[in-house]
C-alpha cells in the first residue's frame, strides 16, 4: 500500500515542484555559506594583514572581528530564513502532495 | 598559493584539537573546592529528580531511545547545543583567545559554519528516514542484518574512543577543579551515567543535557558581564588595554602564528567537519523530535545558542588577558608571565574567581564537570541502542523481539558500557590520550558519514558497496592511527611511525567513498537491482516525511 502511495506522490507534478524548489533553495543557501566561509578563509591565508586593520581610524574594532561577527549573525539569519520557508511554504506543499495521494486511493 | 590556503584551513582545525586535548592533559591535584562539590551535588540531585520523573514515562522502546519523539525543537536545540559546547570548548577556547587572541575567534567560526550546512542538506532527511539509530537510514533499503552489524560496530568503535577521552578528561578535571582523586571522578561519572540512562532513557539524558546547557549559558554570560563591567562595557576600552598589556601587542588581533604541516591540518579539519555529521549520539538527537519541522527548529536554536556562546567566550578570553593575566595571584610563585596555576586551560576558572569569587568559581567548575557527565550519558545511550536496537532486535531476533526484551537488553548494554567506561578510564589514566578524540571523529567521518550520505543521496548504493565502504573506512581509519606517531611511537614505543600523518580522515574518507562507489558499480546481483529500485520510494519518504516514525504512533 505504502509503495503505491509513494508511486502516486512521485507522479504528482507538485512533488517534482517541491523537490526542485526546496533543493534549489537549500543548495543556494549552502553555497552562499560555503562561499563566504571559504572566501574568509582565503583572506586568512593570503592577506592576513587586512584582517588586523581597524574599521575606522583610532577604532580598536578590527576588520577581521567585524567580518566574523557579521558571519556569525548572517549565517544564523540564513538558517532562520530556511526554517521559516521550509516550515511554511514547503511543508504546506508537502501536505498537499500527501493529501492528494490519499484522495487518489479512494 | 593553494598551499597557504590549505595551511590556513588546517591550522585552525589543528589548533582546535591541540587545545581541546590540553583540557585532558595530566593535571596536578588542587586544594579541595567545597563550593564546586556542593554545587555539583545540587546538579546531581536535580537531575536525579528528573530521572525519577522520566523513569515513569519511559515504557516503550520509542520512549527509551528517542523520548517518544516528543521533545520540542527548542528543547532539542538546547540539548544539541549542550552536546556541542563541551568542557573543552569552555576551558580550551577561552585559553586560546587569552593566548592567541584572534586565532581563537577564527577557530570558533570554523566550528560554527558546519551547522547551517547540516540544516540545509541533512537534518530533514535524517528525521524523515530514521527512527532510533542512524543505521535505520543506511539499512533502509539494504540488507538489514549485514548493514546494521557494520553500522553498529563502527558506532561502538566511535563511542568507545570518545568515552575514553571523556572519562580520562573527567578524572583530570576533578583533580584540578574539585581537588579530589582521579578514581572518584571515574566511578562518579560511570555510575551516575548508568543511573540516568537505564532509568530515564532518552528523556533523562535530554534533560541532563538541557540543564547543563542552561547552566553553561548562564554561567558564561554572568562571568562575561561581570568582566565587561570592569571596562564600562566598552569593547574599545577593553581592546586598548588588552593590546597594550598582551605580549603580542597589536598582533593580537591579526591571524596568528599557529602552524603545522598542511596535510595533518586539513585531514583534521575534514575529520572534525564530517565527523560531527557522523557521530552516533549527535545523529540520534534528530530522532527525538516530532517531525522534520521540529528537526529544523532544533538546528536553528542550537546554532543560535552556539554562536552566542562562542562570542561570550571570545569576550571572556579577551577580558582574561587583563583580569587574569595582570594578576600575580593566578601565577605560580606569584609572578606575572610564569605558568598559570593549574595550567593554561584554567583561564576561564581564574576569571570566574576574579570577578565573582569562590561561589562563581565553584559554579563554573561544577558546570564543567556536569558537561562531561552529560556527554558521557549521550554516548552510552547511543552505544546501548546500537547493541539493543541494531544487533539484538534486528540482527539476532530479525525484528521479532518484544519491546520489553529490547528495553531490557539496552539497559543491560548500558550497564556493561558503564563498566567498560570505568575500566577504560582507569587503564588509560597515565596514557597520552590526546589522539582519542581525533580518532573518534576520524572513524565517524570515515566509517559512518560516507555510507550515511551516500545512502541518502545516491541511488546506486548497494549492500555490498555499503559494507565495503563502511568496513573499509573503519579499518583504514583505525590502521592509519595505529601506525601513526601518536600510537605507534608514543604509546607502543617504536622508533619511527609507519604512517607519517597523525590524522586519518583525509586518507580514510576517500577510501571509504571510492570503495562504496566501485563495489556498488560492480555489484550486478539481483539483490542490488532491487535495492537500487527501492531508492525511489525512500526518496519520496525522505522528501515528504510520509511514513516517517512519529510521536503520534503511541
Amino acid at each position: 500500500m505504502s509503495s503505491a502511495m509513494y508511486e502516486r506522490m512521485r507522479a504528482n507534478p507538485k512533488f517534482r515542484e517541491l523537490v526542485a524548489r526546496r533543493g534549489r533553495f537549500a543548495w543556494t543557501l549552502a553555497i552562499v555559506v560555503l562561499a563566504m566561509f571559504y572566501g574568509f578563509v582565503m583572506i586568512v591565508a593570503f592577506n592576513p594583514g587586512a584582517l588586523g586593520q581597524p574599521v575606522a581610524e583610532g577604532s580598536k574594532l578590527t576588520v577581521g572581528v567585524a567580518a566574523e561577527l557579521f558571519m556569525f549573525i548572517f549565517f544564523w539569519v540564513l538558517t532562520a530564513v530556511y526554517v521559516r520557508r521550509a516550515n511554511t511554504e514547503f511543508d504546506a506543499l508537502t501536505q498537499e502532495v500527501v493529501k492528494e495521494a490519499w484522495k487518489d486511493q479512494k | 598559493m593553494m598551499r597557504n590556503l590549505l595551511t590556513a584551513l588546517g591550522l585552525m582545525a589543528f589548533s582546535a584539537v591541540t587545545f581541546a586535548a590540553d583540557a585532558v592533559a595530566q593535571t596536578e591535584k588542587q586544594a579541595t573546592n567545597w563550593h564546586a562539590i556542593i554545587m555539583f551535588c545540587i546538579f546531581v540531585a536535580l537531575t536525579m529528580g528528573i530521572t525519577y520523573w522520566a523513569a515513569s514515562r519511559t515504557k516503550s522502546t520509542a520512549d527509551f531511545y528517542t523520548a517518544g519523539g516528543g521533545i520540542t525543537g527548542f528543547q532539542n536545540g538546547l540539548a544539541i547545543a549542550g552536546d556541542y559546547m563541551s568542557a573543552a570548548t569552555l576551558l580550551g577556547l577561552t585559553a586560546m583567545v587569552y593566548g592567541q587572541g584572534y586565532d581563537g575567534y577564527i577557530y570558533m567560526l570554523c566550528f560554527f559554519a558546519g551547522w547551517p550546512i547540516i540544516l540545509f542538506l541533512m537534518a530533514e532527511r535524517l528525521r524523515n528516514l530514521g527512527r532510533f539509530t542512524f543505521s535505520d537510514i543506511t539499512a533502509y533499503r539494504l540488507d538489514q542484518g549485514k548493514v546494521r552489524t557494520m553500522a553498529a560496530i563502527s558506532s561502538l568503535t566511535v563511542v568507545c574512543f570518545y568515552l575514553i577521552a571523556q572519562m580520562v578528561g573527567a578524572g583530570q578535571l576533578i583533580k584540578l577543579l574539585f581537588g579530589l582523586e582521579y578514581n572518584v571522578a571515574i566511578f562518579a561519572v560511570g555510575i551516575l551515567m548508568m543511573v540516568y540512562v537505564t532509568f530515564g532513557g532518552m528523556v533523562a539524558t535530554t534533560w541532563v543535557q538541557i540543564i547543563k546547557a542552561c547552566m553553561l549559558l548562564c554561567g558564561g554570560t554572568l562571568v562575561m558581564v561581570l568582566a565587561m563591567s570592569q571596562f564600562g562595557f566598552s569593547y574599545q576600552t577593553l581592546m586598548e588595554k588588552a593590546t597594550a598589556a598582551h605580549k603580542l601587542g597589536d598582533k593580537l588581533m591579526y591571524p596568528g602564528s599557529l602552524l603545522k604541516d598542511p596535510v595533518t591540518a586539513i585531514s583534521l579539519g575534514l575529520g572534525l567537519m564530517f565527523g560531527t555529521a557522523g557521530l552516533p549520539h549527535i545523529l540520534m538527537r534528530f530522532f527525538t523530535v516530532t517531525d522534520a519541522k521540529e528537526a529544523r527548529k532544533s538546528v536553528l536554536y542550537a546554532s543560535g545558542f552556539v554562536a552566542y556562546f562562542f562570542n561570550v567566550i571570545f569576550l571572556m578570553g579577551l577580558a582574561g588577558i587583563l583580569i587574569v593575566g595582570q594578576n600575580p595571584e593566578f601565577f605560580e610563585g606569584g609572578e606575572i608571565g610564569k605558568k598559570l596555576i593549574g595550567g593554561g586551560n584554567m583561564v576561564a576558572m581564574h576569571l570566574a574567581k576574579a570577578v565573582g569569587g569562590n561561589m562563581l568559581l565553584g559554579f563554573l567548575a561544577a558546570v564543567a564537570f556536569a558537561t562531561i557527565l552529560a556527554v558521557v550519558s549521550g554516548l552510552a545511550l547511543a552505544g546501548a541502542s546500537a547493541i539493543s536496537h541494531d544487533i539484538y532486535a534486528r540482527v539476532i531476533k530479525k525484528g521479532q523481539a518484544s519491546e520489553a526484551a529490547e528495553i531490557r537488553v539496552s539497559k543491560i548494554a548500558t550497564i556493561c558500557l558503564g563498566f567498560v567506561a570505568i575500566v577504560l578510564g582507569i587503564l588509560f589514566e597515565k596514557q597520552n590520550i590526546a589522539f582519542m578524540v581525533g580518532l573518534a571523529f576520524g572513524v565517524a567521518a570515515a566509517a559512518n558519514f560516507p555510507v550515511l550520505i551516500l545512502s541518502m543521496y545516491w541511488k546506486g548504493l548497494t549492500t555490498r558497496g555499503a559494507l565495503a565502504g563502511g568496513y573499509g573506512g573503519l579499518v583504514s581509519a583505525v590502521l592509519f592511527v595505529l601506525f601513526s606517531k601518536s600510537v605507534w611511537v608514543d604509546v607502543l614505543g617504536n622508533a619511527a611511525p609507519l604512517f607519517p600523518y597523525t590524522q586519518p580522515a583525509l586518507f580514510a574518507m576517500p577510501i571509504a567513498f571510492l570503495l562504496a562507489f566501485i563495489i556498488s558499480k560492480l555489484d550486478t546481483s539481483a539483490a542490488a537491482k532491487q535495492e537500487i529500485e527501492a531508492f525511489e520510494d525512500q526518496y519520496v519518504r525522505a522528501q515528504t516525511g510520509f511514513g516517517a516514525a512519529s510521536a503520534s504512533a503511541h
